[in-house]
Protein backbone atom coordinates (compact mmCIF):
# COMPACT_ATOMS: atom_id res chain seq x y z
CA UNK A 1 0.00 0.00 0.00
CA UNK A 2 1.14 3.31 -0.87
CA UNK A 3 1.83 5.01 1.96
CA UNK A 4 2.86 8.59 1.02
CA UNK A 5 1.26 12.07 2.07
CA UNK A 6 -0.44 12.35 -1.18
CA UNK A 7 -1.95 8.93 -1.27
CA UNK A 8 -3.02 9.88 2.27
CA UNK A 9 -4.54 13.12 1.68
CA UNK A 10 -6.13 11.59 -1.86
CA UNK A 11 -7.98 8.97 0.54
CA UNK A 12 -8.80 11.83 2.84
CA UNK A 13 -10.66 13.70 0.44
CA UNK A 14 -12.61 10.50 -1.20
CA UNK A 15 -13.65 9.69 2.21
CA UNK A 16 -15.15 13.12 3.30
CA UNK A 17 -16.77 13.51 -0.09
CA UNK A 18 -18.14 10.04 0.15
CA UNK A 19 -19.45 10.85 3.04
CA UNK A 20 -20.85 14.55 1.70
CA UNK A 21 -21.83 13.15 -1.48
CA UNK A 22 -24.22 10.73 0.26
CA UNK A 23 -25.49 13.14 3.00
CA UNK A 24 -26.17 15.81 -0.30
CA UNK A 25 -28.11 12.56 -2.27
CA UNK A 26 -30.08 11.92 0.41
CA UNK A 27 -31.18 15.86 1.16
CA UNK A 28 -32.10 16.07 -2.59
CA UNK A 29 -34.07 13.10 -2.56
CA UNK A 30 -36.46 14.25 0.61
CA UNK A 31 -36.79 17.97 -1.15
CA UNK A 32 -38.57 16.21 -3.86
CA UNK A 33 -41.01 13.81 -1.62
CA UNK A 34 -44.09 15.42 -1.45
CA UNK A 35 -44.73 17.64 1.62
CA UNK A 36 -46.84 17.12 4.86
CA UNK A 37 -49.39 19.41 3.78
CA UNK A 38 -49.81 17.59 1.04
CA UNK A 39 -49.63 13.99 2.67
CA UNK A 40 -51.92 14.96 5.08
CA UNK A 41 -54.87 16.01 1.91
CA UNK A 42 -56.98 13.49 4.68
CA UNK A 43 -60.37 12.71 3.89
CA UNK A 44 -63.34 13.25 2.19
CA UNK A 45 -67.18 13.00 2.99
CA UNK A 46 -69.38 12.32 0.31
CA UNK A 47 -73.62 12.02 0.60
CA UNK A 48 -74.69 8.91 -1.50
CA UNK A 49 -78.07 8.87 -0.68
CA UNK A 50 -79.10 11.64 -3.59
CA UNK A 51 -77.74 9.74 -6.35
CA UNK A 52 -79.92 9.05 -9.40
CA UNK A 53 -79.57 5.70 -10.94
CA UNK A 54 -76.91 4.96 -13.64
CA UNK A 55 -76.20 8.15 -13.65
CA UNK A 56 -72.20 8.76 -13.36
CA UNK A 57 -71.41 11.19 -10.33
CA UNK A 58 -67.64 12.28 -10.03
CA UNK A 59 -66.63 13.28 -6.93
CA UNK A 60 -62.89 14.49 -5.84
CA UNK A 61 -60.10 13.53 -3.17
CA UNK A 62 -57.01 13.44 -2.99
CA UNK A 63 -56.95 15.42 -6.78
CA UNK A 64 -58.37 12.31 -7.95
CA UNK A 65 -61.93 11.87 -9.56
CA UNK A 66 -64.17 9.24 -7.70
CA UNK A 67 -66.86 7.48 -9.35
CA UNK A 68 -69.98 7.10 -7.84
CA UNK A 69 -72.46 5.18 -10.04
CA UNK A 70 -75.78 3.96 -8.39
CA UNK A 71 -76.44 0.88 -9.93
CA UNK A 72 -80.71 0.17 -11.26
CA UNK A 73 -81.91 -2.97 -9.98
CA UNK A 74 -81.82 -4.54 -13.52
CA UNK A 75 -77.84 -4.08 -13.26
CA UNK A 76 -77.70 -6.06 -10.22
CA UNK A 77 -79.77 -8.58 -11.16
CA UNK A 78 -77.23 -9.19 -14.36
CA UNK A 79 -74.00 -8.95 -12.66
CA UNK A 80 -72.06 -12.23 -11.87
CA UNK A 81 -70.48 -12.64 -8.48
CA UNK A 82 -66.88 -11.09 -8.74
CA UNK A 83 -69.17 -8.12 -9.71
CA UNK A 84 -71.68 -8.47 -6.91
CA UNK A 85 -68.21 -8.58 -4.64
CA UNK A 86 -66.79 -5.07 -5.69
CA UNK A 87 -70.49 -2.91 -4.80
CA UNK A 88 -70.82 -1.21 -2.16
CA UNK A 89 -73.93 -1.43 -0.45
CA UNK A 90 -75.27 1.33 1.33
CA UNK A 91 -79.53 1.18 2.22
CA UNK A 92 -79.93 -1.85 0.14
CA UNK A 93 -78.68 0.10 -3.04
CA UNK A 94 -75.67 -1.37 -4.83
CA UNK A 95 -73.06 1.70 -5.81
CA UNK A 96 -69.69 1.32 -7.69
CA UNK A 97 -67.34 3.25 -5.46
CA UNK A 98 -63.81 3.60 -7.69
CA UNK A 99 -61.01 6.13 -8.40
CA UNK A 100 -61.94 7.08 -11.75
CA UNK A 101 -58.30 6.90 -13.17
CA UNK A 102 -57.81 3.91 -15.77
CA UNK A 103 -55.34 1.72 -15.06
CA UNK A 104 -53.33 1.70 -17.85
CA UNK A 105 -51.79 5.31 -17.85
CA UNK A 106 -54.63 6.97 -15.64
CA UNK A 107 -56.91 8.99 -17.76
CA UNK A 108 -60.11 9.42 -16.81
CA UNK A 109 -62.57 6.76 -18.64
CA UNK A 110 -66.15 7.71 -19.91
CA UNK A 111 -69.31 6.31 -18.92
CA UNK A 112 -71.51 5.01 -21.16
CA UNK A 113 -75.24 4.95 -19.97
CA UNK A 114 -76.54 2.96 -22.65
CA UNK A 115 -74.11 0.34 -22.79
CA UNK A 116 -73.50 0.71 -19.12
CA UNK A 117 -69.45 0.52 -19.29
CA UNK A 118 -66.68 2.76 -18.73
CA UNK A 119 -64.42 3.61 -22.32
CA UNK A 120 -61.06 4.87 -21.91
CA UNK A 121 -60.13 7.74 -24.97
CA UNK A 122 -56.62 7.29 -24.64
CA UNK A 123 -55.92 3.80 -25.85
CA UNK A 124 -59.17 2.32 -25.78
CA UNK A 125 -59.08 0.33 -22.69
CA UNK A 126 -62.69 -0.62 -21.29
CA UNK A 127 -64.17 -1.48 -18.06
CA UNK A 128 -67.93 -2.66 -17.00
CA UNK A 129 -70.18 -0.87 -14.45
CA UNK A 130 -68.08 -2.77 -11.53
CA UNK A 131 -64.97 -1.24 -12.86
CA UNK A 132 -63.80 -4.69 -14.23
CA UNK A 133 -61.73 -4.30 -16.88
CA UNK A 134 -62.77 -6.30 -19.96
CA UNK A 135 -60.67 -4.79 -22.96
CA UNK A 136 -57.01 -4.14 -22.92
CA UNK A 137 -54.61 -2.31 -22.56
CA UNK A 138 -55.82 -1.75 -18.23
CA UNK A 139 -54.57 -4.55 -16.76
CA UNK A 140 -56.67 -4.86 -13.38
CA UNK A 141 -60.01 -2.90 -12.60
CA UNK A 142 -60.43 0.41 -11.03
CA UNK A 143 -59.28 0.91 -7.90
CA UNK A 144 -61.37 1.12 -4.91
CA UNK A 145 -60.43 3.90 -2.32
CA UNK A 146 -60.33 3.21 1.38
CA UNK A 147 -64.20 4.15 2.60
CA UNK A 148 -65.87 3.86 5.54
CA UNK A 149 -69.59 4.02 5.52
CA UNK A 150 -71.34 6.34 7.71
CA UNK A 151 -75.69 6.38 7.40
CA UNK A 152 -76.10 7.68 3.82
CA UNK A 153 -72.67 9.04 4.07
CA UNK A 154 -68.83 7.53 2.75
CA UNK A 155 -65.87 9.14 4.75
CA UNK A 156 -62.68 8.42 1.95
CA UNK A 157 -59.38 8.20 3.46
CA UNK A 158 -61.02 5.73 6.06
CA UNK A 159 -60.82 2.19 5.88
CA UNK A 160 -64.33 1.24 7.15
CA UNK A 161 -65.30 -2.88 7.29
CA UNK A 162 -66.67 -3.28 4.64
CA UNK A 163 -63.63 -2.19 2.99
CA UNK A 164 -61.31 -4.05 4.44
CA UNK A 165 -63.51 -6.68 3.89
CA UNK A 166 -63.10 -6.52 0.32
CA UNK A 167 -59.55 -5.98 0.54
CA UNK A 168 -58.45 -9.07 2.42
CA UNK A 169 -60.19 -10.94 -0.59
CA UNK A 170 -58.20 -8.96 -2.76
CA UNK A 171 -60.52 -7.26 -5.29
CA UNK A 172 -59.48 -3.46 -3.86
CA UNK A 173 -56.74 -2.93 -6.64
CA UNK B 1 5.13 34.88 -12.89
CA UNK B 2 5.16 33.86 -16.43
CA UNK B 3 7.29 35.93 -18.90
CA UNK B 4 4.68 38.32 -20.94
CA UNK B 5 5.99 40.97 -23.69
CA UNK B 6 4.65 43.89 -24.64
CA UNK B 7 1.66 43.10 -26.91
CA UNK B 8 1.47 45.33 -30.23
CA UNK B 9 -1.98 44.34 -30.96
CA UNK B 10 -5.54 43.13 -29.05
CA UNK B 11 -5.77 40.33 -30.77
CA UNK B 12 -1.54 39.64 -29.50
CA UNK B 13 -3.00 40.73 -25.96
CA UNK B 14 -5.92 38.09 -25.59
CA UNK B 15 -3.31 35.23 -27.63
CA UNK B 16 -0.69 36.10 -24.84
CA UNK B 17 -3.77 35.54 -22.47
CA UNK B 18 -5.83 33.06 -24.05
CA UNK B 19 -4.03 31.18 -26.77
CA UNK B 20 -7.22 32.51 -29.18
CA UNK B 21 -5.11 32.16 -32.25
CA UNK B 22 -4.17 28.48 -31.18
CA UNK B 23 -8.17 27.89 -30.23
CA UNK B 24 -8.83 29.75 -33.42
CA UNK B 25 -6.37 27.27 -35.48
CA UNK B 26 -7.60 23.20 -33.74
CA UNK B 27 -11.44 24.66 -33.85
CA UNK B 28 -11.42 26.69 -37.43
CA UNK B 29 -8.87 27.61 -40.12
CA UNK B 30 -7.21 23.61 -39.65
CA UNK B 31 -10.09 22.20 -38.89
CA UNK B 32 -10.45 20.06 -42.01
CA UNK B 33 -14.07 19.36 -43.71
CA UNK B 34 -14.27 16.97 -46.65
CA UNK B 35 -15.76 18.29 -49.75
CA UNK B 36 -17.63 15.41 -50.51
CA UNK B 37 -20.38 15.81 -48.43
CA UNK B 38 -23.85 17.61 -49.05
CA UNK B 39 -26.46 19.84 -47.71
CA UNK B 40 -27.62 16.84 -44.97
CA UNK B 41 -24.54 17.87 -43.66
CA UNK B 42 -25.63 21.28 -42.50
CA UNK B 43 -27.92 19.78 -40.44
CA UNK B 44 -26.23 19.65 -37.34
CA UNK B 45 -25.58 23.93 -37.57
CA UNK B 46 -29.35 23.97 -38.07
CA UNK B 47 -29.44 22.57 -35.06
CA UNK B 48 -27.67 24.40 -32.80
CA UNK B 49 -28.87 27.19 -34.36
CA UNK B 50 -32.29 26.58 -33.64
CA UNK B 51 -31.60 25.73 -30.03
CA UNK B 52 -30.36 29.06 -29.74
CA UNK B 53 -33.53 30.32 -31.23
CA UNK B 54 -35.07 28.39 -28.36
CA UNK B 55 -32.76 29.87 -25.50
CA UNK B 56 -33.72 33.53 -26.87
CA UNK B 57 -37.40 33.21 -27.13
CA UNK B 58 -37.44 31.22 -23.57
CA UNK B 59 -35.69 34.01 -21.70
CA UNK B 60 -38.45 36.48 -22.89
CA UNK B 61 -41.05 34.35 -22.09
CA UNK B 62 -39.23 33.25 -19.19
CA UNK B 63 -39.96 36.97 -17.91
CA UNK B 64 -43.91 37.08 -17.82
CA UNK B 65 -44.15 33.17 -16.99
CA UNK B 66 -45.87 32.60 -13.39
CA UNK B 67 -44.89 28.80 -12.51
CA UNK B 68 -48.41 28.54 -10.40
CA UNK B 69 -51.31 26.41 -11.15
CA UNK B 70 -53.74 29.37 -10.79
CA UNK B 71 -51.43 32.13 -12.73
CA UNK B 72 -49.71 29.84 -15.30
CA UNK B 73 -52.62 29.25 -18.06
CA UNK B 74 -53.31 33.25 -17.92
CA UNK B 75 -49.33 34.56 -17.53
CA UNK B 76 -49.16 32.59 -21.00
CA UNK B 77 -53.11 32.71 -22.86
CA UNK B 78 -53.51 36.40 -21.92
CA UNK B 79 -50.50 38.33 -20.26
CA UNK B 80 -47.84 36.96 -23.23
CA UNK B 81 -50.08 36.63 -26.00
CA UNK B 82 -51.93 39.92 -25.45
CA UNK B 83 -50.37 42.14 -23.28
CA UNK B 84 -46.58 42.20 -23.86
CA UNK B 85 -45.53 43.84 -27.07
CA UNK B 86 -44.12 40.85 -29.47
CA UNK B 87 -44.85 38.33 -26.66
CA UNK B 88 -47.39 36.33 -28.94
CA UNK B 89 -43.83 36.45 -31.28
CA UNK B 90 -41.61 34.77 -28.85
CA UNK B 91 -43.77 32.48 -27.89
CA UNK B 92 -44.68 31.16 -32.02
CA UNK B 93 -40.82 31.17 -32.41
CA UNK B 94 -40.30 28.58 -29.09
CA UNK B 95 -43.48 26.64 -29.89
CA UNK B 96 -42.46 26.12 -33.73
CA UNK B 97 -38.64 25.81 -32.91
CA UNK B 98 -39.39 23.02 -30.81
CA UNK B 99 -41.35 21.71 -33.18
CA UNK B 100 -39.22 21.92 -36.13
CA UNK B 101 -36.08 21.40 -34.22
CA UNK B 102 -37.70 17.50 -33.92
CA UNK B 103 -37.94 17.30 -37.39
CA UNK B 104 -34.61 18.25 -38.14
CA UNK B 105 -33.30 15.73 -35.40
CA UNK B 106 -34.94 12.98 -37.42
CA UNK B 107 -33.40 14.38 -40.71
CA UNK B 108 -29.89 14.33 -38.60
CA UNK B 109 -29.97 10.78 -36.96
CA UNK B 110 -31.58 9.41 -40.37
CA UNK B 111 -28.41 11.23 -42.50
CA UNK B 112 -26.21 9.10 -39.72
CA UNK B 113 -28.01 6.34 -40.43
CA UNK B 114 -28.03 6.00 -44.10
CA UNK B 115 -23.97 7.05 -44.45
CA UNK B 116 -23.18 4.62 -41.24
CA UNK B 117 -21.23 8.08 -39.52
CA UNK B 118 -21.64 5.85 -36.70
CA UNK B 119 -18.78 3.53 -36.43
CA UNK B 120 -15.04 3.41 -36.78
CA UNK B 121 -14.50 5.89 -34.24
CA UNK B 122 -17.51 8.11 -34.74
CA UNK B 123 -19.46 5.91 -31.83
CA UNK B 124 -19.27 8.49 -29.62
CA UNK B 125 -20.71 11.06 -32.03
CA UNK B 126 -23.76 9.02 -31.98
CA UNK B 127 -23.80 8.23 -28.29
CA UNK B 128 -23.69 12.14 -27.67
CA UNK B 129 -25.90 12.55 -29.98
CA UNK B 130 -28.34 10.20 -28.57
CA UNK B 131 -28.35 11.38 -25.28
CA UNK B 132 -29.15 14.97 -26.69
CA UNK B 133 -32.14 13.31 -28.07
CA UNK B 134 -33.18 12.20 -24.93
CA UNK B 135 -32.57 15.60 -23.32
CA UNK B 136 -34.22 17.01 -26.09
CA UNK B 137 -37.19 15.21 -25.18
CA UNK B 138 -37.32 15.47 -21.70
CA UNK B 139 -36.98 19.57 -22.47
CA UNK B 140 -39.87 19.27 -24.97
CA UNK B 141 -42.18 17.41 -22.37
CA UNK B 142 -41.38 19.60 -19.14
CA UNK B 143 -42.03 22.45 -21.64
CA UNK B 144 -45.34 21.32 -22.48
CA UNK B 145 -46.40 21.04 -18.75
CA UNK B 146 -46.16 24.87 -18.30
CA UNK B 147 -48.72 26.55 -19.95
CA UNK B 148 -51.00 23.90 -17.37
CA UNK B 149 -53.69 23.37 -20.28
CA UNK B 150 -55.77 20.55 -20.02
CA UNK B 151 -53.13 18.69 -22.99
CA UNK B 152 -50.23 20.05 -20.20
CA UNK B 153 -52.08 18.69 -17.28
CA UNK B 154 -53.05 15.11 -18.67
CA UNK B 155 -49.70 14.11 -20.41
CA UNK B 156 -48.19 14.85 -16.85
CA UNK B 157 -50.35 12.01 -15.73
CA UNK B 158 -49.95 9.51 -18.32
CA UNK B 159 -46.19 10.36 -18.60
CA UNK B 160 -45.39 10.09 -14.65
CA UNK B 161 -47.21 7.04 -14.50
CA UNK B 162 -45.43 4.99 -16.75
CA UNK B 163 -42.65 5.61 -13.75
CA UNK B 164 -44.99 2.89 -12.25
CA UNK B 165 -43.53 -0.01 -14.10
CA UNK B 166 -46.84 -1.30 -14.57
CA UNK B 167 -47.41 -4.39 -12.40
CA UNK B 168 -44.19 -3.77 -10.21
CA UNK B 169 -47.06 -0.92 -8.87
CA UNK B 170 -44.24 1.84 -7.86
CA UNK B 171 -46.61 4.38 -7.21
CA UNK B 172 -44.48 5.73 -4.51
CA UNK B 173 -41.91 6.47 -6.90
CA UNK B 174 -44.78 8.65 -9.33
CA UNK B 175 -45.75 10.36 -6.20
CA UNK B 176 -41.93 11.42 -5.24
CA UNK B 177 -41.85 12.18 -8.83
CA UNK B 178 -44.93 14.55 -8.96
CA UNK B 179 -44.63 15.63 -5.43
CA UNK B 180 -48.22 15.04 -4.73
CA UNK B 181 -50.61 12.23 -5.73
CA UNK B 182 -51.23 14.03 -9.04
CA UNK B 183 -49.94 16.56 -10.95
CA UNK B 184 -50.35 19.84 -8.79
CA UNK B 185 -48.16 23.08 -7.47
CA UNK B 186 -45.23 20.68 -6.57
CA UNK B 187 -45.40 19.25 -10.26
CA UNK B 188 -46.11 22.60 -12.16
CA UNK B 189 -42.56 23.91 -10.27
CA UNK B 190 -40.18 21.16 -10.67
CA UNK B 191 -41.01 20.69 -14.18
CA UNK B 192 -40.23 24.27 -14.54
CA UNK B 193 -36.96 24.35 -13.36
CA UNK B 194 -36.04 21.11 -15.25
CA UNK B 195 -37.41 23.30 -18.07
CA UNK B 196 -35.73 26.36 -17.72
CA UNK B 197 -32.68 24.92 -16.21
CA UNK B 198 -31.26 21.91 -15.09
CA UNK B 199 -32.18 20.53 -18.87
CA UNK B 200 -31.08 23.85 -20.89
CA UNK B 201 -27.66 23.02 -18.70
CA UNK B 202 -27.35 19.59 -19.96
CA UNK B 203 -27.97 20.52 -23.26
CA UNK B 204 -25.36 22.96 -23.88
CA UNK B 205 -22.44 20.13 -21.78
CA UNK B 206 -23.84 17.50 -23.65
CA UNK B 207 -23.80 20.12 -27.21
CA UNK B 208 -20.02 20.41 -26.18
CA UNK B 209 -19.33 16.55 -26.09
CA UNK B 210 -21.11 16.41 -29.27
CA UNK B 211 -18.44 18.71 -31.09
CA UNK B 212 -15.79 17.40 -29.15
CA UNK B 213 -16.35 13.88 -30.06
CA UNK B 214 -16.36 14.85 -33.73
CA UNK B 215 -13.12 16.89 -33.87
CA UNK B 216 -10.97 13.87 -34.06
CA UNK B 217 -12.61 11.60 -36.50
CA UNK B 218 -13.93 14.64 -38.51
CA UNK B 219 -17.27 14.52 -40.62
CA UNK B 220 -17.75 11.44 -42.13
CA UNK B 221 -18.66 11.89 -46.15
CA UNK B 222 -20.57 11.04 -49.20
CA UNK B 223 -18.36 7.51 -50.33
CA UNK B 224 -17.45 6.83 -46.81
CA UNK B 225 -14.03 7.20 -47.41
CA UNK B 226 -11.85 7.40 -45.71
CA UNK B 227 -9.11 10.62 -45.85
CA UNK B 228 -5.86 11.41 -44.95
CA UNK B 229 -6.30 14.38 -43.15
CA UNK B 230 -2.60 15.49 -43.10
CA UNK B 231 -1.71 15.00 -46.86
CA UNK B 232 -5.06 16.77 -47.90
CA UNK B 233 -4.41 19.28 -45.71
CA UNK B 234 -0.78 19.63 -46.65
CA UNK B 235 -2.07 20.14 -50.07
CA UNK B 236 -4.71 23.24 -49.14
CA UNK B 237 -1.92 24.96 -47.11
CA UNK B 238 0.27 24.63 -50.09
CA UNK B 239 -2.41 26.61 -52.33
CA UNK B 240 -3.04 23.57 -54.08
CA UNK B 241 -6.80 24.23 -52.84
CA UNK B 242 -8.56 22.51 -55.96
CA UNK B 243 -6.67 19.07 -55.61
CA UNK B 244 -7.45 18.88 -52.19
CA UNK B 245 -9.71 16.65 -50.92
CA UNK B 246 -11.01 18.55 -47.75
CA UNK B 247 -11.55 22.61 -47.17
CA UNK B 248 -11.02 24.48 -43.47
CA UNK B 249 -14.17 25.02 -41.30
CA UNK B 250 -13.90 28.22 -41.27
CA UNK B 251 -14.82 30.46 -43.12
CA UNK B 252 -14.80 28.49 -45.78
CA UNK B 253 -17.39 25.45 -45.11
CA UNK B 254 -18.72 27.73 -42.91
CA UNK B 255 -19.99 30.21 -45.62
CA UNK B 256 -21.80 27.25 -47.08
CA UNK B 257 -23.21 25.95 -43.34
CA UNK B 258 -24.49 29.32 -42.76
CA UNK B 259 -26.20 29.15 -46.10
CA UNK B 260 -28.21 26.60 -45.82
CA UNK B 261 -29.12 27.93 -42.19
CA UNK B 262 -30.67 31.20 -43.95
CA UNK B 263 -32.50 29.06 -45.94
CA UNK B 264 -33.57 26.81 -43.08
CA UNK B 265 -34.48 30.43 -41.09
CA UNK B 266 -36.66 31.76 -43.92
CA UNK B 267 -38.77 28.67 -44.13
CA UNK B 268 -38.21 28.75 -39.97
CA UNK B 269 -40.11 32.43 -39.94
CA UNK B 270 -42.54 31.76 -43.18
CA UNK B 271 -43.97 28.92 -40.23
CA UNK B 272 -43.79 31.32 -37.16
CA UNK B 273 -45.44 33.97 -38.91
CA UNK B 274 -48.13 32.35 -41.06
CA UNK B 275 -48.43 28.80 -40.36
CA UNK B 276 -47.74 28.15 -36.56
CA UNK B 277 -51.19 26.29 -35.60
CA UNK B 278 -49.61 23.08 -36.32
CA UNK B 279 -47.35 23.33 -33.62
CA UNK B 280 -50.36 24.99 -30.73
CA UNK B 281 -52.84 21.54 -29.79
CA UNK B 282 -56.11 23.64 -29.43
CA UNK B 283 -56.87 21.36 -26.36
CA UNK B 284 -54.33 22.67 -24.26
CA UNK B 285 -56.18 26.48 -24.63
CA UNK B 286 -58.30 24.93 -22.20
CA UNK B 287 -56.95 25.17 -18.67
CA UNK B 288 -55.99 22.13 -16.93
CA UNK B 289 -58.93 20.07 -15.10
CA UNK B 290 -58.10 17.25 -13.29
CA UNK B 291 -61.43 15.58 -13.67
CA UNK B 292 -62.43 15.91 -16.88
CA UNK B 293 -60.00 13.74 -19.85
CA UNK B 294 -60.01 15.59 -22.95
CA UNK B 295 -61.42 13.00 -25.90
CA UNK B 296 -58.49 12.04 -26.95
CA UNK B 297 -55.07 12.13 -25.59
CA UNK B 298 -52.00 11.94 -28.01
CA UNK B 299 -48.65 14.07 -27.78
CA UNK B 300 -47.25 16.25 -30.04
CA UNK B 301 -45.78 14.45 -33.76
CA UNK B 302 -42.56 14.01 -32.59
CA UNK B 303 -43.31 11.00 -29.98
CA UNK B 304 -45.95 9.70 -31.95
CA UNK B 305 -43.88 6.88 -33.31
CA UNK B 306 -43.15 5.74 -29.56
CA UNK B 307 -46.55 6.02 -28.43
CA UNK B 308 -47.69 4.17 -30.85
CA UNK B 309 -45.40 1.26 -29.83
CA UNK B 310 -47.21 1.79 -26.56
CA UNK B 311 -50.19 1.60 -27.15
CA UNK B 312 -51.40 -1.82 -29.16
CA UNK B 313 -49.90 -4.17 -25.98
CA UNK B 314 -50.87 -4.97 -22.93
CA UNK B 315 -50.01 -2.72 -19.98
CA UNK B 316 -46.40 -4.79 -18.98
CA UNK B 317 -45.37 -5.54 -22.75
CA UNK B 318 -46.26 -2.29 -23.96
CA UNK B 319 -44.14 -0.68 -21.30
CA UNK B 320 -40.69 -3.29 -22.73
CA UNK B 321 -41.71 -1.96 -25.93
CA UNK B 322 -41.77 1.34 -24.96
CA UNK B 323 -38.20 1.22 -23.17
CA UNK B 324 -36.82 -1.06 -26.14
CA UNK B 325 -38.10 1.84 -28.20
CA UNK B 326 -36.40 4.43 -25.94
CA UNK B 327 -32.77 3.14 -25.90
CA UNK B 328 -32.39 0.84 -29.12
CA UNK B 329 -31.22 3.89 -31.27
CA UNK B 330 -28.33 4.31 -28.96
CA UNK B 331 -26.80 0.74 -29.58
CA UNK B 332 -26.45 1.40 -33.18
CA UNK B 333 -23.04 1.12 -33.41
CA UNK B 334 -22.89 -2.27 -31.76
CA UNK B 335 -25.98 -3.83 -33.25
CA UNK B 336 -24.86 -3.14 -37.04
CA UNK B 337 -21.92 -5.72 -37.28
CA UNK B 338 -20.44 -4.82 -40.93
CA UNK B 339 -17.34 -2.96 -41.19
CA UNK B 340 -18.24 -0.71 -44.35
CA UNK B 341 -19.37 2.48 -43.85
CA UNK B 342 -20.84 3.55 -47.24
CA UNK B 343 -24.01 5.11 -47.84
CA UNK B 344 -26.92 2.18 -47.13
CA UNK B 345 -27.43 2.03 -50.74
CA UNK B 346 -24.52 -0.10 -51.30
CA UNK B 347 -25.28 -2.19 -48.05
CA UNK B 348 -26.82 -5.16 -49.63
CA UNK B 349 -29.85 -5.96 -46.91
CA UNK B 350 -28.97 -3.20 -45.05
CA UNK B 351 -30.27 -0.71 -47.71
CA UNK B 352 -33.90 -2.45 -47.66
CA UNK B 353 -33.57 -2.43 -43.45
CA UNK B 354 -32.81 1.18 -43.99
CA UNK B 355 -36.18 2.13 -45.90
CA UNK B 356 -37.85 -0.23 -43.97
CA UNK B 357 -37.06 1.12 -40.37
CA UNK B 358 -37.57 5.16 -42.24
CA UNK B 359 -41.09 3.65 -43.42
CA UNK B 360 -42.08 2.13 -40.23
CA UNK B 361 -41.56 5.36 -38.34
CA UNK B 362 -44.10 7.02 -40.37
CA UNK B 363 -46.53 4.76 -40.24
CA UNK B 364 -45.86 4.44 -36.92
CA UNK B 365 -46.32 8.68 -36.57
CA UNK B 366 -50.08 8.33 -38.58
CA UNK B 367 -51.34 5.27 -36.73
CA UNK B 368 -50.25 7.27 -33.27
CA UNK B 369 -52.33 10.49 -34.28
CA UNK B 370 -55.38 8.20 -35.50
CA UNK B 371 -57.84 7.05 -32.85
CA UNK B 372 -56.96 3.83 -31.27
CA UNK B 373 -59.30 1.61 -33.64
CA UNK B 374 -60.68 -1.09 -36.21
CA UNK B 375 -58.11 -1.06 -38.81
CA UNK B 376 -55.80 1.92 -37.46
CA UNK B 377 -55.45 -0.68 -34.20
CA UNK B 378 -54.42 -3.11 -36.33
CA UNK B 379 -52.18 -1.41 -38.52
CA UNK B 380 -50.17 0.19 -35.23
CA UNK B 381 -49.97 -2.95 -34.02
CA UNK B 382 -48.13 -4.54 -37.24
CA UNK B 383 -46.04 -1.90 -37.58
CA UNK B 384 -44.92 -2.19 -33.59
CA UNK B 385 -44.05 -5.77 -34.23
CA UNK B 386 -42.08 -4.30 -37.29
CA UNK B 387 -40.15 -2.14 -35.28
CA UNK B 388 -39.02 -4.59 -33.24
CA UNK B 389 -38.37 -7.18 -35.75
CA UNK B 390 -35.60 -4.85 -37.43
CA UNK B 391 -33.73 -4.78 -34.82
CA UNK B 392 -33.74 -7.77 -33.62
CA UNK B 393 -32.62 -9.03 -37.90
CA UNK B 394 -29.86 -6.20 -37.73
CA UNK B 395 -26.78 -7.87 -36.22
CA UNK B 396 -28.18 -10.93 -38.50
CA UNK B 397 -27.80 -8.96 -41.99
CA UNK B 398 -25.54 -6.97 -41.44
CA UNK B 399 -23.03 -9.83 -39.94
CA UNK B 400 -24.04 -11.73 -43.82
CA UNK B 401 -22.91 -8.36 -45.46
CA UNK B 402 -20.43 -9.06 -47.79
CA UNK B 403 -16.91 -6.77 -46.79
CA UNK B 404 -16.29 -3.83 -49.32
C1 LIG C 1 -29.88 19.50 -31.04
C2 LIG C 1 -29.03 18.58 -30.98
C3 LIG C 1 -27.85 18.41 -31.95
C4 LIG C 1 -26.95 19.35 -32.39
C5 LIG C 1 -26.89 20.83 -32.03
C6 LIG C 1 -26.04 18.64 -33.28
C7 LIG C 1 -24.99 19.23 -33.96
C8 LIG C 1 -24.14 18.59 -34.83
C9 LIG C 1 -23.16 19.23 -35.67
C10 LIG C 1 -22.89 20.75 -35.74
C11 LIG C 1 -22.55 18.27 -36.42
C12 LIG C 1 -21.48 18.43 -37.52
C13 LIG C 1 -22.11 18.79 -38.87
C14 LIG C 1 -23.03 17.72 -39.43
O1 LIG C 1 -22.55 16.63 -39.81
O2 LIG C 1 -24.26 17.95 -39.47
C15 LIG C 1 -23.12 17.00 -36.01
C16 LIG C 1 -22.74 15.74 -36.53
C17 LIG C 1 -23.31 14.53 -36.16
N1 LIG C 1 -24.41 14.33 -35.33
FE1 LIG C 1 -25.36 15.80 -34.33
N2 LIG C 1 -26.41 17.32 -33.34
C18 LIG C 1 -27.51 17.13 -32.55
C19 LIG C 1 -28.20 15.94 -32.35
C20 LIG C 1 -27.83 14.69 -32.86
C21 LIG C 1 -28.60 13.47 -32.74
C22 LIG C 1 -29.95 13.35 -32.01
C23 LIG C 1 -27.90 12.49 -33.37
C24 LIG C 1 -28.32 11.05 -33.53
C25 LIG C 1 -28.01 10.15 -32.70
C26 LIG C 1 -26.70 13.08 -33.89
C27 LIG C 1 -25.71 12.40 -34.59
C28 LIG C 1 -24.68 12.99 -35.28
C29 LIG C 1 -23.72 12.26 -36.10
C30 LIG C 1 -23.66 10.74 -36.33
C31 LIG C 1 -22.85 13.24 -36.66
C32 LIG C 1 -21.67 12.98 -37.58
C33 LIG C 1 -22.09 13.18 -39.01
C34 LIG C 1 -20.94 12.85 -39.93
O3 LIG C 1 -19.86 12.51 -39.45
O4 LIG C 1 -21.13 12.91 -41.14
N3 LIG C 1 -26.69 14.42 -33.58
N4 LIG C 1 -24.09 17.21 -35.03
S1 LIG D 1 -54.98 5.27 -20.05
FE1 LIG D 1 -56.85 4.21 -20.37
S2 LIG D 1 -56.40 2.88 -21.98
FE2 LIG D 1 -54.45 3.88 -21.61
Amino acid sequence: MNQTRRGFMGKAFGAVAGVGAVGALYAMKRSWDPLPSVKAAGFTTIDISACAENKLIVEKWRGKPIFVLRKTAEMVAKQDEAETARDVIVDGNHYLIAIGLCTHLGCIPAYREAKTDFKCACHGGEFDSSGINTKAPPPSPLVIPPFKINGTTLVLGESGPEYTKMKEAGIVA
Amino acid sequence: MAHFEKANSLNEWLDQRLGVNTLQRVLAKEYWIPKDINFLWAMGMVLAITFGILLISGIFLLMYYQPNVDLAFDSVNYTIMQEVGFGWMWRHVHAVAASVVFLIIYIHMFTGIYYGSYKKGRELIWISGMLLFVAFSAEAFSGYMLPWGQMSYWAGMVITNLFSMGSLEFNGLVEWIRGDYVPAQAFLDRFFMLHVLLIPVAIMALIGLHFGALRLPHVNNQNGEEIDFEEEAAKYKSGNKAASKVIAFANDFMSKDMFVVAVYLVFFFYLVFWNFEFAMDPVNFDPANGLVTPAHIYPEWYFLWSYEILRPFDKNIGLIAFAFAQVIFILLPFLDRSPNTVPANRRGLFKYWFWAMLLDMIVLTAMGKLPPQGIFSTIGYVAALVFIGLWLILPIITKLEKKL
